[in-house]
């Protein structure tokens, strides 16, 4: 009966979305007020019935109404009641609904706050979203329905893929799909704006929260996809350039793009064309982020839906969204009207580079991932081309680009001379050469590359203070307490974000160079040495988990800082006879211990591999602070002010420069 | 002029699109090896583990052998590591090789992950890769007796690849030789 209700409200919010989209079309060109309130209507529709389809699936998983054939696939009764729930999202199908009911938040959302946009604009807004939703509800409806049903029903189902039991599952795809789907906002506003052929201020400052909403959650996505692969995976990895974290990664390059570049659309009203056809880009690669995941075109340890005929449909859809999208860019954009001229050596000239960067980038990473699929139609079908491309493509890109972010804060708007810039940037500078001498000298000529890596952290760290110390104004002296309270929450919050890129850069650099590892067949009571720290094994023993058997290994950890005990489980799934490791990780900020066991020896030994992996947290720390900062550019208060202020401020562009 | 400027992304994507729609329609680990049926290129490779003595194109004599060839920075691999012990508890005969990869590293993977090779050979400059028409890991092929190619898989190998083509391939390979 749940299922059926799921169902029902299925192909209702299917039906809803078309009328939704019909409605903001033809609303906004006949300028029908009542057509555009029925498409407002519509889009909290679309929420309530894709909420009441999701809601049906997630009881039906939590109940274990194994006649469900999702639910008898993908769970089981001896499952834990959380990893049930996770389940609703742990699987295609169930994903897919997951990526319609964040687009039917989006889709409301607009509806709610939009009331100060112009009428026509937020009606074309919601139109577009609804054709989005179309595709979607379409796919997940036609090709991928989770509430089919089973007959006769199983006595229970199998098991989720223990891999996915953990409580990264809960968190990791909501928060990333919040970020794929949000850019679907600024693609539809981009597409309204080329119908309307109107891009203002007023419209960049609408579009920058949601794109900075989308890039948060993504950040904090890959970041917690990145943490929860290196605990799980049971090998220390942090990323691995799978086809699958480069879904990720492409569109959060974009959008890094797209929020500079939206900045310099409010802030001056130029690269108006650039910075709408980054928003589809942006969201394109969100679709085909999607389209890897589920096609099969491509093998990686993500891929749990292959189908050739999901991929097909996917690929209809991202051909229909961003061809037609770009088309209209094609015929639309050259009409716009161009944007406010500025010099080379400038703030807007700054981002351009920025762009240019993360835009090669973004194609460095987008070519090694389809690699295989371009030289499939030459010859063979390959598989991976792994880091050692990636270290002489997208590292020689990024590092120049690292290099470029303490800069860009220190420019003015329109124009600029070298020697101010460096003038501003003096300190930084000087300390960042400090840290290079002295890291060179620490580790040794040899390590050249490592100390500049690490340089180039403390640059980024020190550039980004430095726009505080030249805000408070610390070197001119007095008062600056009162520009501590005046500084605008978006100014740290973009301070916080440089100088989280420069603590995750510190912790790459040092886990890149300094990890080490050792692998032994280790007998309880045996020690060794690792990273300044002793470590035993105290105990293998067998332990019972709710639906695995485990063998469970305890390490003593004898640090300069004390002591701890670490616990490596090797557990076998019994329903899906496939065995995991869990790692035993000794978290600290200088640096983690990492044991993960493997298989044990007839003679009581088993085999150990150990790591010690510097400044590793370093990484999602400084991914943290970056979301964090975000979040403090999207509580500012100019932000909030712009969302109610373009009704009453007509010329916006004049206002803003 | 400035109009073309504008058109240069949706061709772009149309070019990207029709690639898609093509390597959608191709089963990516079917058989695609120009090296099927000729003999093996000849190599000859330092070992991955302190007790190899290297892997040579020599050795591929007397029963059908897989060569698989991985790396230690390969995720796909991991996938497939279970099939190859597997497969070596029922007495099948792999060589592996090392592709792009530093031996010590190699070494160290197989000690974790379990070792499925009789020999296995350290590629690290990815030259017999390159011979072998490798472009990327996992891939394995099957050798015959008399050292010629007669298969090649690409991706991991699933248990039921080994089940409907490798498996039948060999025996029928072994009752040749």
């Amino acid at each position: 009966m749940i299922a059926e209700i799921g169902q029902l409200a299925l192909i209702l919010a299917f039906l809803i979305s078309i009328v939704q989209t019909v409605a903001g079309f033809v609303g906004a060109q006949r300028r029908d007020p009542s057509l555009m309130a029925l498409a407002r209507a519509a889009a909290w529709m679309q929420l309530l019935f894709v909420g009441t389809a999701f809601l049906a699936l997630a009881a039906s998983f939590l109940i274990n109404d194994v006649s469900v054939a999702l639910v008898a696939q993908h769970s089981n009764s001896a499952q834990p009641l959380i990893y049930k729930f996770g389940a609703t999202w742990g699987n295609h199908e169930g994903s897919m609904l997951l990526w319609v009911l964040i687009l039917a938040v989006q889709g409301a959302s607009v509806a709610q706050f939009g009331s100060s946009l112009r009428e026509t604009l937020q009606a074309r807004v919601l139109a577009v979203q609804a054709v989005i939703g179309v595709a979607f509800l379409g796919f997940s409806l036609f090709t991928s329905n989770p509430f089919l049903r089973l007959y006769p029903a199983p006595a229970d189902g199998s098991e989720l893929n223990p891999l996915l039991q953990d409580p990264g599952l809960v968190f990791h795809p909501p928060i990333l799909y919040f970020g794929y789907v949000g850019f679907s906002a600024a693609f539809a506003f981009a597409l309204a704006a080329l119908i309307e052929g109107r891009v203002d201020a007023a419209w960049a400052r609408w579009v920058r929260p949601w794109v900075l909403a989308s890039w948060i959650c993504l950040t904090l996505g890959i970041a917690a996809g990145s943490a929860w692969a290196y605990y799980t995976l049971g090998w220390g990895g942090w990323w691995f350039w799978d086809p699958v974290e480069n879904a990720s990664l492409m569109p959060w390059l974009m959008g890094t793009a797209l929020l500079h570049s939206a900045l310099v659309l409010e802030k001056r009203g130029a690269l108006v064309s650039w910075t709408i056809l980054l928003a589809i880009i942006t969201f394109s690669f969100s679709l085909i982020g999607t389209f890897l995941v589920r096609s099969g075109v491509l093998t990686s340890v993500h891929a749990f839906a292959l189908d050739a005929k999901r991929g097909v449909y996917i690929l209809g859809i991202i051909g229909g969204l961003t061809g037609s999208a770009l088309a209209l860019f094609a015929w639309r954009a050259p009409m716009m009207r161009t944007g406010a001229l500025f010099a080379p050596l400038s703030r807007e000239g700054g981002i351009t580079l920025n762009n240019v960067f993360l835009l090669a980038a973004t194609a460095a990473v987008f070519l090694g991932t389809f690699y295989p699929v371009f030289v499939d139609l030459a010859n063979g079908a390959p598989v991976s081309v792994g880091p050692p491309y990636y270290r002489i493509t997208f590292v020689p890109i990024f590092v120049p680009l690292l290099l470029l972010v303490s800069f860009g804060p220190m420019l003015n708007w329109k124009r600029n001379s070298w020697r101010e810039v460096l003038g501003r940037l003096r300190w930084p500078i000087v300390i960042a050469g400090f840290a290079l001498l002295l890291a060179t000298m620490v580790f040794g000529i040899a390590w050249v590359l490592t100390a500049g890596a690490l340089a180039l952290g403390v640059f980024l760290i020190a550039g980004a203070a430095a726009v505080l110390v030249r805000r408070w104004k610390l070197t001119s002296g007095g008062g600056w307490l009162r520009f501590v309270r005046t500084t605008p929450l978006a100014t740290y919050g973009f301070v916080l974000a440089h100088a989280g890129l420069g603590v995750t850069t510190l912790g790459i650099a040092a886990v890149s160079a300094f990890q080490a590892d050792r692998v032994l067949n280790m007998l309880p009571g045996q020690r060794v040495a690792l990273g300044g720290k002793e470590i035993t094994l105290e105990s293998v023993l067998p332990v019972e988990g709710p639906n695995y058997q485990a063998t469970e290994a305890r390490f003593r950890v004898v640090g300069r800082w004390g002591e701890r005990v670490l616990v490596s489980q090797r557990r076998f799934y019994r329903v899906s006879q496939t065995q995991t490791t869990q790692a035993g990780i000794g978290v600290s900020l200088p640096g983690n211990i990492y044991v993960s066991v493997g298989d044990q020896n007839p003679d009581g030994s088993i085999v150990v591999r150990m790591w010690n992996h510097p400044l590793v947290d370093w990484i999602w720390a400084g991914a943290f602070m970056m979301a964090f900062g975000g979040m403090l550019s999207l509580a500012d208060r100019r932000l909030r002010v712009g969302f109610a202020a373009p009704a009453l401020r007509p010329s916006a562009q004049g206002a803003a420069v | 002029m400035k109009r073309l400027v504008f058109l240069v992304p949706v061709a772009l994507f149309a070019a990207v699109l029709l690639t898609f729609a093509i390597g959608l329609d191709r089963d990516p680990s079917r058989i695609p090896s120009v090296l099927v049926g000729k003999p093996l290129p000849a190599f000859s490779l330092p070992g991955v583990r302190s007790r190899d003595s290297g892997l040579s194109s020599k050795e591929f004599r007397g029963e059908p052998r897989l060569l698989n060839v991985f790396a230690s920075w390969c995720v796909s691999c991991r996938v497939e590591h279970p099939v190859l012990l597997q497969l070596k508890q029922q007495g099948v005969p792999i060589d592996g090789l090392d592709w792009k990869d530093d031996a010590a590293q190699g070494a160290r993977y197989l000690a974790q992950n379990g070792d499925p090779y009789a020999r296995a050979g350290n590629d690290r400059s990815g030259r017999t890769g390159i011979d072998l028409g490798v472009t990327g890991v996992p891939e394995t092929f099957v050798v015959d007796g008399r050292g010629i190619v007669r298969y090649k898989h690409v991706g991991p190998i699933q248990p039921e690849d080994w089940t409907s083509i490798i498996e039948p391939l060999m025996d029928r390979l072994r009752t040749q030789s």
